[in-house]
């Protein structure tokens, strides 16, 4: 074990002892966030011994700057320098030029707006078929937790086949990805929560990444036809296959409870949803903004960095709270407000730089398909109950959303 | 915010360094008007450079991507050319500002434990940055770099650290490149990277013709085939949503103008590689800027990304 040195800046640093990783700070962590904005442009994390930045400039100028900044090293509090990965590090999130570009430009086209046009008519008629389950011959008023009937059951429903992934087993994905998120954090209670099940979920996941296990037409064929060019390796293949269902399904699943939970409580903001459809991918990136379903991600300094005053010096971890980022008034009038007139554009919810959600896109479509499918439907949305919280290191999620959905006549 | 501040000036560069490379080549510094971080880029890249005589041309980049804040690229005095390369070595002076494109990577760096790289002339311009990068991740490589001259050939100082896996091989001292030599047996470990005149790359394919499939890859500038001029004056954009029509002058996005008039056009990086502003084009020519679509996409004309691209035509009917 390698303990972390104190730091050597030769500034002053504003000190901030929280531990954002707490079950009190992921009920609720926008009084941290304030907090941690305020103390200044750059903090001191003492209980982790790690830097972090809070405010809109200082994270996205984090995030661009890969130079500085990399990844290599591990985008969580683990420092992959002196620490052994819980797995094989991801060729994409985990990687820094030159190896990170290869497997980027192969995934960027697959899943790019143009290649994604031949899923919109399919996606669409697969969320109307959906909606219709739920709600053909309920009544006028339906009843449903928004979280396992809407925002679980369309990703899951259209993403694995998009990839080519075989029907059996598909109930290991959300386990997965949530363990994967949690990792990133420090080894607390949730990570032990999903500790007994890592073996058998990656080597489920594992197998799925395989050539034989995939369909023909999916992203994950395009991402093996990719390497039979020799644009990647045989051996990068698997591990690419694998950053799609790691990334690409708890965060898609949680991005659209955040939005449903959003229209729910803003009812002005479902009339202009509903009165103008279009309006879905704006609804769903402000829902990002606002809720930040991936609220951090670490870098590690690769040489000594200056930030607002403060060094932080080489090879320390540098915490990013995009959810701080997405909410600060030094970059947003009224931040706390879910806004469908607000131009959500440039938020940090997607990351930025080189290592912006590659899925980005899938994620908006699987939006527009499913907010469409619902405006359609449903007249008014209002909450039918408490709603309660998923924990995790990394995401802010729902555990469960009760709605109640008014069906129009 | 940053973004914000410059978007203004996000299609521009100014001319912060210029240097004679060989006889007949120039390399040029360029950088942000203000400083800022540009777009990224890998080895292979290139942008297109509109100069102020109204040219446009492709460059690669040969400089040092760690370094976010400055493109280098080569650029030849070309005696049969339009006056692109003219102008460039006679008139363009530090300070001048150009407008730029891209970076856009059709000739990207493909994970290999071996590579050859094969430059003539000015072709050694991406293979630059490519045997830098080879030499990160500890690929067992050689170039074999040919020009008319040893004083005409750019960058033979900086290479000369390379040691022997550089054959720089002058054709007035040495000959013709011996292809047959290098490329007579098919590696299957091996990636084989050509940059340089037209000869060349011929050359080059028939000397690997019998190589397993994939194994060469090869940088051809082809002069762009433009419908209409790139232009530097203001153009009309119709928004068929609304019916609304703008006009977009220079130095304005069609997107900042596109919200201004009360356009919803969702985006994200806002320098034309994220893609979330991709927008379908209902007619007009669309001046691609971005770092996005492969050339066959280009020239489809059927959608753009307006946080940087414009108009070639008059007037663009988007659907926004």
């Amino acid at each position: 074990m390698t303990t972390t040195p104190m730091p050597t800046a030769t500034t002053s640093v504003p000190t901030v002892d929280v531990d954002p990783f707490s079950h009190e700070v992921l009920a609720d962590p926008l009084p941290m966030q304030a907090d941690l904005r305020e103390a200044g442009p750059v903090v001191w994390l003492p209980r982790y011994g790690v830097y972090a930045v809070a405010r809109y400039a200082e994270v996205r100028a984090a995030l661009v700057d890969w130079q500085r900044f990399p990844s290599s090293a591990g985008v969580g509090l683990s420092n992959f320098r002196y620490e052994e990965p819980w797995r094989p590090p991801s060729l994409l999130l985990e990687a820094d030029p030159p190896h990170h570009d290869a497997p980027r430009a192969v995934l960027a086209p697959i899943l790019s707006p143009r290649a994604l046009r031949r899923l919109r008519e399919r996606w669409f008629a697969d969320a109307d078929d959906l909606v219709a389950g739920l709600l053909d011959g309920a009544g006028d008023v339906v009843e449903l937790d928004a979280v396992d009937a809407l925002a679980e059951a369309f990703p899951l429903r259209v993403f694995p086949d998009a990839v080519g992934l075989p029907p059996e087993g598909r109930e290991h994905l959300l386990p997965y990805g949530d363990h994967a998120f949690n990792a990133f954090g420090p080894a607390n209670d949730l990570v032990a929560k999903g500790a007994p099940r890592v073996a058998e979920l990656s080597e489920w996941v594992a197998a799925q990444c395989a050539r034989d296990a995939l369909s023909d037409d999916g992203f994950g064929a395009a991402i093996w036809a990719a390497s039979d060019r020799g644009d990647i390796t045989p051996a990068q293949a698997p591990l690419i296959v694998r950053s799609l269902l790691t990334a690409g399904v708890d965060t898609t699943v949680h991005g659209l409870g955040a939005c449903l939970a959003a229209l729910a409580t803003h009812p002005a903001a479902w009339d202009r949803l509903r009165a103008r459809p279009d309006l879905a991918r704006v609804a769903f990136d402000e829902a990002v903004r606002w809720e930040s379903p991936v609220q951090t991600f670490f870098r590690t300094a690769d040489v000594d960095v200056p930030i607002g005053g403060t060094l932080v010096p080489e090879g320390h971890k540098i915490l990013m709270f995009l959810g701080a980022a997405n909410r600060d008034p030094r970059r947003w009038e009224r931040p706390d407000v879910f806004d469908l007139t607000r131009d959500p554009s440039g938020h940090v919810g997607f990351g930025m730089g080189i290592h912006q959600c590659v899925g980005q896109h899938v994620a908006r479509l699987e939006a527009e398909a499913l907010l469409g499918a619902l405006a359609r439907r449903v007249e008014r949305l209002e909450p039918a109950g408490e709603p309660e919280r998923h924990h995790n290191n990394t995401l802010r999620a729902w555990e469960s959303l009760p709605l109640r959905l008014h069906l129009r006549s | 915010m940053g973004a914000d501040d410059h978007e203004h000036d996000a299609d521009r560069l100014v001319v912060i360094g210029k240097e004679i490379a060989a006889d007949g080549v120039v390399t040029l510094v360029l950088a942000r008007p203000d400083g800022g971080r540009l777009p990224d880029w890998a080895p292979g890249a290139h942008i297109d450079v509109t100069l102020a005589n109204g040219a446009t041309r492709q460059y690669s980049l040969c400089g040092d991507r760690w370094d976010a804040h400055t493109y280098r690229v080569g650029v030849l005095r070309e005696v049969a050319g339009r006056g692109g390369s003219a102008y460039v070595h006679d008139e363009l002076a530090v300070g001048d500002v150009v407008a730029f494109g891209g970076p856009r990577n059709n000739f990207a760096l493909v994970p290999s434990t071996r590579y050859l790289f094969v430059a003539g002339g000015i072709g050694i311009t991406p293979i630059v940055p490519m045997v830098h990068q080879a030499d990160l991740v500890g690929a067992d490589w050689s170039l074999l770099y040919g020009g008319r001259s040893r004083s005409s050939m750019a960058f033979v100082d900086d290479l000369a650290r390379h040691g022997d896996r550089v054959h720089v091989h002058p054709q007035d001292e040495q000959g013709l490149l011996p292809l047959a030599a290098w490329l007579s047996e098919a590696r299957e470990d091996t990636v084989v990277y050509c940059c340089g005149p037209a000869p060349l790359l011929a050359a080059v394919e028939d000397a690997t013709a019998h190589w397993p499939p994939h194994r060469l890859r090869t940088e051809r500038f082809t002069a762009a085939e433009l419908g209409a001029p790139v232009r530097d004056e203001p153009f009309e954009v119709e928004l068929a949503r609304t019916g609304t029509t703008i006009t977009v002058p220079p130095r304005t996005s069609v997107l900042a103008a596109a919200r201004e008039a009360g356009a919803t056009a969702l985006s994200s990086c806002e320098q034309g590689t994220c893609g979330t502003c991709e927008t379908t084009v209902l007619a007009g020519v669309p001046d691609h800027r971005d770092s996005i679509l492969a050339d066959h996409e280009r020239a489809a004309g059927d959608c753009m990304f307006p946080c940087v691209s414009r108009s070639c035509t008059d007037r663009l009917v988007l659907d926004l």
